[in-house]
């Protein structure tokens, strides 16, 4: 191997790393908020990368469908629970964020696919279009379960998963795609050819970071989550929703998970199953972290991005069980140096 | 015969007569359930009963089917020699993964599942002498006594035969002195390490033993495909796996077949209906067994058995015998002798001085009461000599050796037992089970004679020792009783025996008398006073001040961590500090 080439494997390496930097993000903060592992994680990356590329080719997206059917039996069961409840208040804001708001953005997207509006437009329709999934996920799936233990809430999480993959399968079809570059540009940079893509892909976390280390730091929302976060029972009592909080929360992993899947679709094919290992390449950077600090979160998933990439040089074959194999190192280092109280399980 | 071992009975008699009578593909079928069964069985000791979470349970069955694909093919080993070498390998690899994940907080090592099964996945698929995705063929099959089972039917048997002796091998298991310190595991282990168990060792035997079952089906596999290839392997059969368990019933012996059996069958239907629906090929069965396992979660976590078992109750499987060989006891000291010393115990937590420079000694056959208003260090001084929290300064001194430091499991050992402020019992269990658990450490045998049920005669006598302390504190009536359905009052006191079936030298007892009423008090009060009489040394924490005056022989008063009085009831009631600190001083 030669300089150019490290720097050139470098240089992806860092790009995907940015990427599961991302996830490894949106997963220490579901894990913080709602002890919830969130494995389907990657579900999201998938959908949001496939609604792209439908879009592009001026098709209507299948997830235009998922999510008129989600929101109806979001609708149903909160219309049932309200009936129940004697709380008949409460059925039109459910109706209008599970029925209304995904008609107007199935016929928006029925309108604009054909025409092909421009690419940020496409960017716009489809994370509207696969973000609001985030939090009908946790009311159907999730929030019955807001009580249970982490162990049950893994195992519904990846009941989610194959759930979701079936239904990726179901409506965006086997084949994969891959969205056309955001840039084409190159940069000479010394020895060093930078491609605009890196660096759109590397500009777009960053910024995504830096507006979620903002959303937390300044806004009321932001700091409910926090809250929650450090302490769930005592958010409580001072007014903070564990529900809301469990929706903000899987609106943001949604939000970061299809961002994530657009940046990512340049780089390499998507298909329906694609985004669970990109996911779990996440988890792998939020276990470095020990699923509790973002920064080394971060930094883990840098690692891992630059550990794939340069694997991928030596021994391309072998590259997932590298990738996968390095958790069991970072698992002793952290079995020798934490020292664990268990928790008490319910049953 | 109970209503439950005749549906069992009936289910062995059917599965002898399937394979004359059912055609072909209802065989492989049955054949295919059998395999995922011995799988299940494994899961359902780990998760169900450990509480211990693995998606990984398909690499595990991998292993064991490459490396008899691989011995026999290459080199023509016989295929009963390839099983004992996979068993070794699996072995290996699971006390190595063990040794690692099991000592992390629960959620680490389903996460940890999940990395080392796609990486064993990939191996398979990208190691040129393993045959890469294409996998490896012309596995000869299984002879036994020179006939070769080459057929589905024959080959039905030794399937069976493995799972059901799987199936017996577990609940034996479950059913014995190693078993009840397994079932302890999900309470979090502070019950269990203190009286004795090793938690951190169960959990690698559970794991290991659940590895070990993998591979023995992953053999099986092999031999009845008589090709592999990496498919089967993968993460996905992992995840599958652990849904078995769960549709079937976590907490289940036999959940674990009736799972493995209707997700089985529920796939087969679902990939024939459900591609004719859509109107293309594809795998979308998933989607139906994930909404399936989602609401199974959110409605009914018992799972089949969890519903069926209301049918067919099960009868409490540990019975005391009527008579039994006494265990034998731990030396006594003399009256007098002094037991227990703590020398200037201090305890900080960061800033806060929690417990400063304490310092107390109990005499045998004395009840010393440790008392104070809340937040005094009291519960804090019971953790640093129970060996649950570390001291920062001081020592503390039992019989004459130091047992600062140590871990609650050695000081159990050394005749110091006790009981919980909040109640640590496993309320599934039944009374007498509860309590066999705090004769653990007056028994040796361990998971390999309880497998082989070839432990009996001292599990009897543990379980009459359970029933002798009992007895002793009033419970007899309750033997059989899911220990969950007793009392808050009843339970305390049922700690108390547990504690007493360890034979102690001395008795720790946190706040017995918090949340009971004036009559559950009174009847606390006489069981103490019964047991000083013959002989037993007590320290007793408490904050009730009427409960411990009428009761101890010597108080120790602590406010704000410190010790402010010491000396005899009487005393120490008419002490101006211990007023003051109860009552406030006059301004």
């Amino acid at each position: 191997m030669n300089f150019d080439i490290a720097l050139l494997l470098a240089q992806d390496g860092l790009t995907n790393g940015a990427i599961y930097a991302l996830l490894a993000l949106a997963l220490v903060l579901v894990f913080a908020v709602t002890r919830i592992i969130f494995v389907p994680q990657g579900e999201f990356v998938a959908y949001g990368a496939l609604t792209l590329a439908s879009l592009q080719l001026g098709r209507m997206p299948g997830t235009a469908y998922l999510l008129l059917i989600a929101g109806a039996a979001v609708a149903l069961v909160d219309v049932v629970v309200a009936l129940r409840e004697r709380r008949p208040g409460r059925i039109a804001a459910t109706l209008g964020w599970n029925v209304a708001l995904p008609v107007a953005l199935f016929f928006l997207a029925r309108w604009a696919a054909p025409q092909q509006p421009p690419l940020w437009a496409q960017v716009a329709l489809s994370l509207a279009l696969v973000v609001p999934l985030g939090p009908m996920l946790y009311r159907l799936a999730f929030q019955p379960l807001a009580n249970a233990s982490v162990l049950v809430l893994l195992i519904v999480s990846v009941a989610v998963h194959f759930l979701m993959v079936g239904l990726g399968l179901l409506f965006f079809g086997a084949e994969g795609s891959r969205t056309p570059a955001f840039s084409d540009a190159r940069f000479e940079a010394g020895a060093m050819t930078v491609s605009g893509q890196s660096l759109f892909v590397i500009g777009a976390s960053l910024a995504l970071i830096v507006a979620l280390y903002l959303f937390f730091e300044r806004t009321i929302y932001g700091k409910a989550l926090r809250a929650t976060a450090v302490n769930r029972l005592g958010a409580r009592l001072v007014g903070i929703s564990t529900t809301l909080a469990g929706k903000l929360t899987f609106t943001l992993a949604a939000l970061i998970g299809a961002a994530s899947g657009i940046l990512v679709a340049p780089i390499t094919t998507i298909y329906y199953d694609s985004g669970f290992l990109i996911g779990l390449k996440g988890f792998v950077g939020a276990i470095i972290g020990g699923l509790v600090s973002y920064p080394l979160a971060a930094l883990g998933a840098l690692i891992v991005g630059l550990l794939e990439s340069f694997s991928s040089f030596w021994a391309s074959a072998f590259k997932e069980v590298i990738v996968f194999t390095l958790i069991i190192p970072v698992l002793l280092w952290r079995s020798l140096h934490t020292h664990h109280v268990e928790e008490e399980e319910d049953e | 015969m109970s209503r439950a071992a005749m549906l069992v009975a009936a289910v062995v008699a059917a599965l002898a007569v399937a394979p004359l009578a059912l055609p072909e593909f209802y065989v492989t079928i049955l054949n295919y359930i059998g395999l995922y069964s011995i799988v299940a069985l494994g899961l359902v000791l780990l998760t169900g009963v450990g509480g211990l979470t693995s998606f990984g349970q398909a690499a595990f069955v991998g292993l064991g089917a490459y490396t008899t694909a691989y011995l026999t093919t290459a080199y023509a080993w016989s295929p009963w020699l390839t099983l004992v070498v996979g068993l070794l390998l699996t072995a290996a690899l699971a006390l190595f993964l063990g040794f690692i994940m099991l000592r992390l907080s629960g959620h680490y090592l389903p996460l940890g599942t999940i990395a080392w099964g796609i990486s064993i996945y990939y191996l398979f698929g990208n190691l040129e002498w393993l045959g890469g995705q294409t996998g490896l063929t012309g596995i000869p099959p299984i002879t036994v006594f020179g006939h070769a089972l080459d057929t589905g039917r024959e080959y039905f048997y030794l399937i069976w035969l493995l799972v059901l002796a799987a199936l017996a091998s577990i609940q034996n298991l479950l059913d014995s002195r190693p078993g009840r310190a397994i079932r302890s595991l999900r309470g979090g282990g502070l019950m269990a390490e203190a009286f004795g168990v090793n938690t951190a060792n169960m959990k690698i035997v559970i794991f290991l033993y659940a590895a070990l079952l993998a591979c023995v089906s992953g053999w099986l596999y092999a031999h009845l495909l008589r090709f592999v290839n990496p498919t089967p392997f993968s993460l996905t059969f992992g995840i599958e796996y652990l849904f078995m368990v769960v549709v079937g019933g976590a907490g289940y012996v036999w959940g674990a077949v009736v799972g493995a059996a209707v997700l089985t069958m529920l796939r087969e239907w679902l990939s024939d209906v459900l591609p004719k629906l859509v109107g293309q090929a594809g795998e979308f069965e998933i989607i139906v067994l994930g909404i399936l396992l989602v609401l199974l979660l959110q409605r009914a976590r018992g799972g089949v058995m969890g519903f069926l078992a209301r049918f067919f109750p099960v009868t409490a499987r540990a019975k005391a015998p009527a008579d039994a060989a006494a265990l034998p006891l731990r030396e006594k000291p003399k009256t007098g002798d002094v037991l227990l010393q703590v020398k200037a115990a201090t305890k900080q937590f960061g800033g806060l001085t929690a417990v400063n420079k304490i310092g107390f000694s109990l005499e045998a056959g004395e009840i010393l009461g440790l008392i104070g208003p809340n937040g005094a260090g009291k519960s804090t001084t019971f953790n640093l000599v129970t060996g649950v929290l570390p001291l920062t300064q001081g020592e503390i001194v039992f019989r004459g050796t130091r047992i600062d430091g140590l871990p609650s499991r050695e000081i159990v050992k050394r005749g110091v037992a006790r009981t919980f402020q909040h109640v640590h019992l496993r309320p599934q269990m039944t009374v007498l089970e509860n309590v066999a658990i705090g004769a653990h450490l007056r028994g040796q045998k361990g998971v390999l004679p309880a497998l082989l049920r070839m432990e009996r005669a001292e599990e009897g006598r543990l379980l009459f020792e359970a029933k002798k302390q009992l007895e002793r504190v009033g419970l007899a009536e309750h033997l059989y009783e899911p220990a969950g359905s007793l009392a808050l009052g009843q339970q305390r006191i049922l700690e108390i025996a547990r504690a007493l079936a360890a034979d102690p030298v001395l008795l720790l007892l946190d706040e017995p008398a918090a949340g009971l009423r004036y009559k559950e008090k009174q009847q606390l009060a006489d069981l103490l006073r019964r047991l000083k009489g013959e002989g037993v040394s007590v320290l007793l924490v408490e904050h009730d001040m009427d409960f411990v005056m009428n009761l101890v022989d010597r108080v120790v008063v602590m406010v704000f961590g410190e010790k402010i009085a010491e000396g005899l009831p009487r005393e120490v009631q008419a002490d101006p500090a211990v007023v003051e600190a109860y009552l406030g001083g006059v301004e």
